[in-house]
């Protein structure tokens, strides 16, 4: 069991790196911003990829109506997002740590594992939820009131994932060094659960 | 004395027919039938490979090119009122304009020279004189923008000037027109023996700021043109002079009579120390220092009332003569330092003293004389070489790092390529037409970055479709990586460059600011937000802290403002965007628009002399809705009782 739990401690550790780097990048491209303008999200809160960015991205979208990027008190997330993190990291080391020393089974690992999948869809759920409240709930006052062919307004939602055109601008929507190391440690834990199979198997064996 | 002209008139007009041969040759070299186009085209999108900063002559500004595409690239306002952007008309900048004559909103400027770092330029600062009224400016290569204007005082037509020692220690600034020292009341013809041509060396702080450190109060010559020595010549700079004759009437012919002026070889380290130890008088002086604060975004000028003179003859071994044929113009100094090069502008040879030539003469003592008390160094034996027959009327020398110079003819009307140490002839080039000066990146100092070579044509003519008798001039830029100069490219300069610099773009563009910092903006008039803006009325003077950003002003309406009213608009550009400008103009305003960078605040003020509803908007066009961006004042009778209200819904 120790190879396995070493791997699900370092699994639960590499969450901490959701603390210092963003966990997602939205990059927004038009062809008067040779340089992008771009937004890192944090489990904390929202900056510009450069100084100036969000201010200048919220100066853009007040053509169309849309609301200020949102500051950390604005919503609840960026406080409760880093408490659940932290709160897994501790759970996943607690877990590594009694595996280590032949308190708990390898099963564990695949419990914590599933509980952060849950909630990490959960948070995905709620970001897109966000994006598509972003992208929708204009000012009715709004300077420029676009409609599809259908007559419908148009929706300037960036994309959860991937790459999309919102009118003059291109929004890439992609993972950052904080998301990437969230998916690494999620793998390891998943990793160390089938480690620590193999390793009760040769033990009963 | 009439005949004389008339028999230089004929002598020019003769030479000129005889350049002509050169002349009509070089035309057949069609550009897109040798490939040349390719050479000088820079795609769209894709950035020049150097910066050449040219001055503006009689425009009193700089303009900035790039090479090698030619493409002006800005405007940047230095000695006169641009109502382009509001400089010289802005409350903030109205004190850079500021002088001892009172406020003096044109200039014409000369000689642009890049600050150095061991011999090298290194793209910190860039300075240029104005010959006028005599001033030196420090422009910013982060913000290009004019930072500060340091008034010469007891100077007239500031033409020796702006040059810059090789660690930036001294600008310095010489005299043209010699002139009484200090001004008095005198008669003209007493001129001889009274006047005096001071040389004044501006130190130079790591912040850039202009300090006189001390005026070099020398005979009353002409100091044409000057430049520092570099490698073992530092510590010496070098002026070319003429009417050594003290001509004071009729000088074209009256002070073309000695065979040869005199270049003087200052030993400024020496002074320097002279000045350190207590040396040197000070007398009253007047002028103004006008510097420019980019945290305040204002100007502010400071009187100056002494200046420290230094007496030549005090100072032993400190400054020496060499005699160098008629009338010298440019006064260049190679890569090495070793060559001192005398371009006697009213002959057809080049003159080249040697610096070590010169110590040797100095050390033995080797004079033919002396000029009011300063020794006259022997002409064969400070004397390195001639470059013979090289053309007519030489004016400027530039170097490149391959051992060769490069000379402008202006009457002959070519440029010249020669070597230096065999003074032979290389290559010659005909110019269209009649060039004056020429510029080589970094060609004036220890590297010269030598792909390219710029001449600053006098005389347009038939370059470029025709646009009534006032022509724009021309410069020519000139491959010279290889063994001939190869012509690539005419285009049109604005005002009359008199000389330029350039510098590769890389040690410069980089640290080309974009905005002003918002938070960092300490304008006393300045607001951060819209909920900071305000109509305050103090007397019959009333402030407007007005915002700008895409697309709206606040506050948009005004009312209350009444005649006889002085209104200051202090408007502030919250953008933090590259690129995003906004303009403020007012219906019969007495000034001129200000165009307000990201995070800068400007004032202009306006006198309503009308009762009525008046419109102001943004002269830039900044956005979608720019158009919309606009808004109105209400003005009111004098005595009207119509309370002062703003707003912006």
């Amino acid at each position: 069991m120790k190879k396995s739990s070493i791997l699900m401690i370092i699994g639960a550790l590499l969450l901490l790196g959701l603390f210092k780097f963003p966990l997602w990048n939205i990059t927004l491209g038009a062809p008067q911003y040779p340089d992008p303008l771009g937004m890192n999200i944090y489990i904390n809160g929202i900056e510009g990829a450069e100084e100036h960015d969000i201010q200048n991205i919220d100066g853009v979208n007040h053509y169309i109506g849309m609301k200020k990027i949102p500051k950390p008190e604005e919503m609840w997330e960026f406080t409760v997002f880093p408490q659940v993190i932290g709160g897994m990291v501790i759970l996943g080391v607690l877990i590594g740590l009694l595996g280590f020393f032949g308190k708990v089974s390898y099963k564990w690992f695949l419990g914590w594992f599933t509980l952060m999948l849950v909630l990490g869809v959960l948070g995905m759920y709620d970001f897109n939820a966000w994006l598509t409240e972003y992208g929708t709930d204009l000012d009715p006052k709004a300077i420029l009131k676009l409609t599809d062919a259908e007559g419908n307004p148009l929706s300037y939602k960036p994309p959860l994932l991937g790459t999309a055109h919102i009118l003059n601008f291109t929004a890439h929507s992609y993972p950052r060094l904080g998301g990437y190391s969230l998916g690494l440690g999620m793998l390891f834990t998943f990793i160390a659960y089938f480690v620590g199979r193999k390793e009760a198997k040769k033990l009963k064996g | 004395m009439i005949k004389t002209s008339k028999f230089l008139v004929i002598l020019v007009t003769g030479l000129l027919i005889l350049s002509c041969g050169n002349g009509n040759n070089s035309k057949k070299s069609g550009a897109i039938a040798s490939g040349v186009a390719e050479r000088v085209y820079v795609p769209p999108g894709e950035h020049d490979e150097y910066y050449a900063f040219m001055s503006g002559g009689y425009s009193g500004n700089l303009t900035v090119y790039g090479l090698p595409s030619g493409r002006m690239l800005k405007e940047i306002p230095v000695f006169s009122q641009f109502p382009t952007n509001g400089y010289g008309y802005s409350t903030e900048t109205v004190p850079m304009l500021e002088t001892s004559f009172g406020f003096v909103p044109w200039d014409d400027s000369h000689h642009p020279d890049i600050s150095q770092t061991n011999g090298e330029t290194d793209g910190r600062w860039i300075f240029i004189n104005a010959n006028n009224t005599p001033r030196i400016a420090r422009i910013s290569l982060e913000t290009f923008e004019t930072e500060e204007i340091i008034e010469i005082p007891h100077s007239a037509g500031n033409h020796s000037s702006s040059f810059i020692t090789e660690n930036t220690e001294y600008v310095v600034a010489g005299t043209r027109f010699s002139v009484p020292y200090p001004q008095k009341d005198m008669p003209i013809d007493e001129m001889k023996g009274t006047f005096k041509g001071p040389l004044t060396f501006i130190a130079i702080d790591e912040n850039g700021r202009m300090e006189i450190d001390f005026q070099l109060v020398m005979p009353g010559f002409n100091y044409d043109l000057s430049h520092p020595g570099r490698g073992d010549s530092h510590g010496w700079f070098f002026f070319t002079t003429y009417n050594t004759e003290e001509a004071h009437t009729l000088q074209e012919v009256n002070a073309s009579q000695n065979d040869k002026d005199f270049i003087a070889a200052v030993n400024w380290k020496k002074i320097q120390e002279y000045v350190k130890n207590g040396g040197g008088t000070e007398i009253p002086a007047n002028y103004a220092h006008n510097v420019y604060d980019h945290n305040t975004h204002m100007a502010t000028t400071t009187w100056n009332k002494k200046v420290l003179t230094v007496d030549p003859t005090k100072v032993e071994g400190a400054v020496y003569f060499m005699p160098t044929p008629k009338s010298p113009h440019g006064c260049d100094v190679d890569p090495s330092g070793e060559y001192i090069v005398g371009n006697g502008k009213l002959s057809t040879d080049l003159t080249i003293h040697s610096f070590s030539k010169m110590l040797q003469a100095i050390e033995n003592k080797d004079f033919t004389g002396e000029a009011y008390g300063i020794p006259i160094l022997n002409f064969d034996t400070t004397l390195a070489g001639t470059v013979k027959q090289a053309g007519l009327g030489p004016l400027h020398t530039e170097f490149d790092d391959r051992g060769n110079a490069y000379t402008t003819f202006f009457i002959s009307s070519e440029v010249v390529k020669w070597k230096l140490g065999t003074w032979e002839v290389i290559d010659r080039k005909p110019s269209y037409y009649s060039v004056g000066h020429l510029m080589i990146p970094g060609g004036n100092s220890r590297k010269p970055d030598a792909k390219y070579l710029v001449s600053l044509n006098k005389i347009t003519k038939d370059r470029y479709l025709p646009t009534g008798p006032e022509l724009e001039h021309s410069a020519q830029l000139y491959d010279i990586s290889g063994e001939k100069m190869e012509l690539l490219l005419d285009f049109p300069t604005h005002g009359e460059p008199h000389y330029a610099a350039g510098i590769i773009a890389d040690k410069v563009k980089s640290k080309s600011k974009k905005i002003y910092e918002l938070a960092k903006n300490n304008h006393p008039y300045a607001v951060k937000n819209e909920a900071e803006t305000k109509v305050v009325r103090e007397g019959n003077e009333v402030h407007v802290y007005m915002s700008t950003v895409r697309s709206h002003f606040s506050p948009d309406n005004i009312e209350g403002i009444k005649i006889g009213d002085k209104v200051y608009f202090h408007v502030t550009n919250l953008e933090q965007d590259f690129d995003v400008p906004h303009g403020f103009a007012v219906i019969g305003a007495n000034t001129s628009e200000i165009l307000i960078m990201p995070g800068q605040t400007k004032t202009i003020i306006w006198e309503p002399t009308k009762v009525g509803v008046w419109p102001f908007y943004c002269t830039d066009f900044c956005s979608a809705l720019h158009q919309e961006m606009q808004g109105y004042v209400r003005v009111s009778p004098k005595g009207s009782s119509v309370p002062l209200k703003w707003s912006l819904d």
